[in-house]
């Protein structure tokens, strides 16, 4: 914090700085900018002022979105974070065939996010469907369930197909950092006749803390602006009930060509990521960047 | 918004077509070709470049009328660039903004084209056709309302029509000695039957929205003519809660409640296929849709129509309507403009004129089974194969008083789009008649 500035470090940082000007702030402020237009990106722009935010704030359907996204947060907070550091910590051990497994357990994340959504909509067709067919054969239910187009349903069932394509990814890194755990923190436990759980409670999960919080920081600041899964499985319907933000935001600028309304999301939706992950990082001290590993 | 499919009928009719081209095509082109172009200059060809977004079949026709134009008009080159459909539209719409458009644009008439008409980016093509009567009287009176704005012409048709009607498995209907429904109570009698007896009465893609639309564009045109939606385009104060709607919207719910639509329409797809599949497969009896639902069930399932089980009708009448029974909804037709950036808007008027829709360019739209909207084309239809279909779909576009475009493409985008959602609700009933007017409404004053 304390270093001194001169021409060779500001030359040094040069490169990120023009890059993170370029891609990122212009076109932040040039949202900003956009949000106070009246403008279909064709013929010329009208300055309006705040006059978007107010009619964002004033219908219903800006703040369903907000709802929904919220929901879809916390959703795959839940779903993800337990299962992929179970797996994670799984693939982890030096047990044989784990790699074969870690093969299997990956192969989603080496899918497109459209392929993953095709596949998933024939999977759950409400006609010709694999799953209907699977149940109504193991005489679960009716064999009649319509996953994607029940209003109820339809946000649970995106969630955990988003969870299907993520969880790969996050046991990646809880295996990469479990694998660092030292292994004589594990033969002091054994020596001391801990079990399993008490291991996995008191030496896993701690030395983890920091993989826990990039992982959450990854899956609240993704979950807000997932769409492309999403766009295929259900395109935001049946009626609204998976128009999350970045779905409405899409809409709004793209297809009723109102890139004003469609840049107050944008930006709701920048300043919304920028305070989740800030937040999330006070309070983890992860800035602090603390040592696990004192006395080692 | 519609998918639109294309089949080859009948590959080998286009190449004997094809080989009878240069002839014709030179034919057209006496006339007013070499007087508008000698007055672009003696500096040698002038070029124009077209845009257009037809796939397969399709595309050749459009490629094949492209190269006769240039073999019968030495002072032309026209080029023709085919994109992707919905890439396109946002291609356009940055090409006019940064005023790099091409000569000639192909597009779908209504709200689109409304608003680069409004930013000034459209050539009026009004005072050529007035110019030319035979030009102005080729095409169906009914399909040129959607490039029509303040009694001024902006485009002309480029393909076929693509009229909405009611499909129909014959086989399903035999089986439970039904007859096509020919009034509402009709088929709310047919819906009854078909549902005690565990076939789906009528199979909807409610996933893509667009098919809700269908339902409600007929029964409002039944019920109040095509006034009340008039009224809405026009920006009237209240208009969606014209008494019209309000009763089409509880008669969807109506069926919708009596279980006229299959298990889980909110997910099934139209543009993957799946609602002509029930039609198809048996496991449903009927199927609103676009003139391409045909092309889309030849293309899945030939022997289905070979076998004669495809049946096809108008949209019931509803009984007490204001409206003409035989008006109709759909796709009129696309349509080239000519863009006002355009440095050779006489050639480009030329090409309009002399290659599009010319007798030759008729004659292979109907051998890939497409319906052109064109005069005095019945014999031509009826030769061809599927000739009852073309016909059928043909004396739909030529009787009907009112060709209503789909509203999604009339109306501004932000509206239709919210059109969609809302109806998409109504037919979940998470939304009554009266909310529906009321959420209308207000966005048509937003």
């Amino acid at each position: 914090m304390g270093t001194k500035m001169n021409w060779q470090r500001w030359l040094m940082i040069a490169p990120a700085v023009v890059f993170f000007a370029v891609f990122a702030l212009f076109p932040m402020l040039m949202a900003v900018y956009y949000s106070g237009l009246q403008w279909n990106g064709i013929s010329s722009a009208k300055w309006v002022g705040l006059a978007n935010w107010g009619s964002v704030f004033r219908s219903g359907d800006a703040l369903h979105a907000l709802r929904l996204t919220a929901e879809v947060m916390v959703l795959s907070w839940v779903v993800q974070t337990p299962i992929s550091l179970l797996v994670g910590v799984f693939l982890a051990g030096r047990q044989r065939h784990r790699a074969v497994f870690g093969v299997f357990y990956f192969v989603p994340l080496l899918f497109s996010s459209v392929a993953i959504g095709v596949t998933w909509s024939y999977i759950l067709n409400p006609n010709f469907g694999l799953l209907d067919a699977l149940l109504k054969s193991l005489h679960i239910g009716n064999g009649n369930q319509n996953w994607l187009g029940n209003t109820h349903l339809a946000l649970l069932v995106v969630t955990l197909i988003i969870a299907w394509q993520f969880i790969p990814f996050h046991s990646l890194l809880y295996q990469g950092g479990a694998k660092q755990i030292p292994d004589s923190l594990y033969e002091a436990a054994t020596i001391d006749g801990a079990n399993v759980w008490n291991t996995f409670f008191s030496i896993t999960l701690p030395q983890l803390k920091y993989t826990l919080i990039t992982s959450s920081v990854l899956v609240l600041t993704g979950s807000l602006t997932y769409f492309d899964l999403i766009y295929v499985l259900t395109d935001g319907g049946p009626g609204d009930a998976t128009t999350v933000l970045a779905m409405d935001m899409y809409k709004q600028a793209f297809v009723n060509q109102n890139i004003g309304l469609g840049s107050v999301l944008a930006v709701i939706l920048a300043v919304a990521g920028v305070i989740l992950s800030i937040l999330t990082l006070r309070f983890t001290g992860f800035s602090r960047m603390e040592s696990q590993l004192e006395g080692m | 918004m519609l998918k639109r499919p294309k089949v080859v009928l009948s590959a080998g009719v286009t190449v004997a077509l094809t080989a009878s081209a240069l002839v014709t095509g030179c034919g057209n082109a006496s006339g007013g070709s070499n007087s508008s172009s000698g007055a672009s200059g003696t500096s040698g060809k002038s070029s124009i470049t077209i845009w257009d977004i037809q796939t397969g079949a399709s595309q050749k026709v459009v490629q094949d009328m492209s190269n006769d134009f240039n073999k019968s008009h030495p002072d032309i080159q026209s080029t023709v660039q085919f994109f992707e459909n919905d890439p396109y539209k946002q291609k356009i719409q940055i090409a006019m903004g940064a005023h790099n458009p091409p000569d000639i644009f192909t597009g779908w008439g209504g709200g689109v084209l409304k608003s680069y008409i409004d930013a000034g980016d459209v050539y009026d093509l009004t005072s050529d056709l007035k110019a030319d009567p035979s030009w102005a009287n080729r095409f169906l009176p009914s399909v040129m309302k959607p490039v029509t704005f303040d009694g001024k012409i902006y485009g002309v048709p480029n393909d076929n029509v693509q009229p909405v009607m009611m499909f129909y498995n014959k086989q399903v209907f035999q089986q439970y000695h039904l007859t096509p429904p020919k009034t509402w109570d009709d088929l709310l009698n047919d819906v009854k039957v078909f549902k005690a007896h565990g076939i789906a009465p009528i199979s909807l893609g409610g996933k893509d929205q667009w098919p809700d639309l269908m339902y409600e564009e007929y029964l409002v045109d039944r019920i109040g003519g095509p006034q009340v939606f008039n009224n809405v385009l026009a920006g009237k104060k209240n208009a969606w809660s014209d008494p019209a709607f309000l009763k089409a919207n509880t008669m969807i719910q109506q069926l919708v409640n009596a279980g006229a639509f299959e298990q889980g329409f909110s997910s099934v797809s139209s543009n993957q296929g799946e609602d002509a599949a029930l039609l198809y497969t048996g496991k449903a009896a009927m199927e609103l849709m676009g003139s391409w639902g045909f092309a889309t069930i030849l293309s899945d399932d030939k022997s289905f129509i070979d076998q004669g089980n495809l049946g096809f009708m108008t949209f019931p009448t509803v009984p007490g309507g204001k409206g003409n029974p035989n008006d109709i909804v759909g796709n009129p037709s696309n349509y080239y403009s000519i863009s006002n950036d355009s440095k050779n808007k006489k050639a480009a008027v030329t090409f309009l004129k002399d290659a599009v829709l010319n007798d030759q360019n008729v004659k292979e739209w109907i051998s890939i089974g497409d319906v052109p909207p064109v005069q005095g084309i019945e014999s031509e239809l009826k030769q061809a194969t599927y000739g009852d279909y073309l016909s059928f779909t043909y004396d739909m576009v030529k009787d009907a008083p009112n060709f209503q475009a789909s509203w999604d493409q009339a109306l501004p985008p932000s509206e239709a789009q919210e059109l969609l959602t809302d109806l998409s609700k109504l037919f979940l009933n998470q939304m009554t008649p009266q909310q529906f007017s009321d959420d209308m409404n207000q966005h048509m004053q937003s």
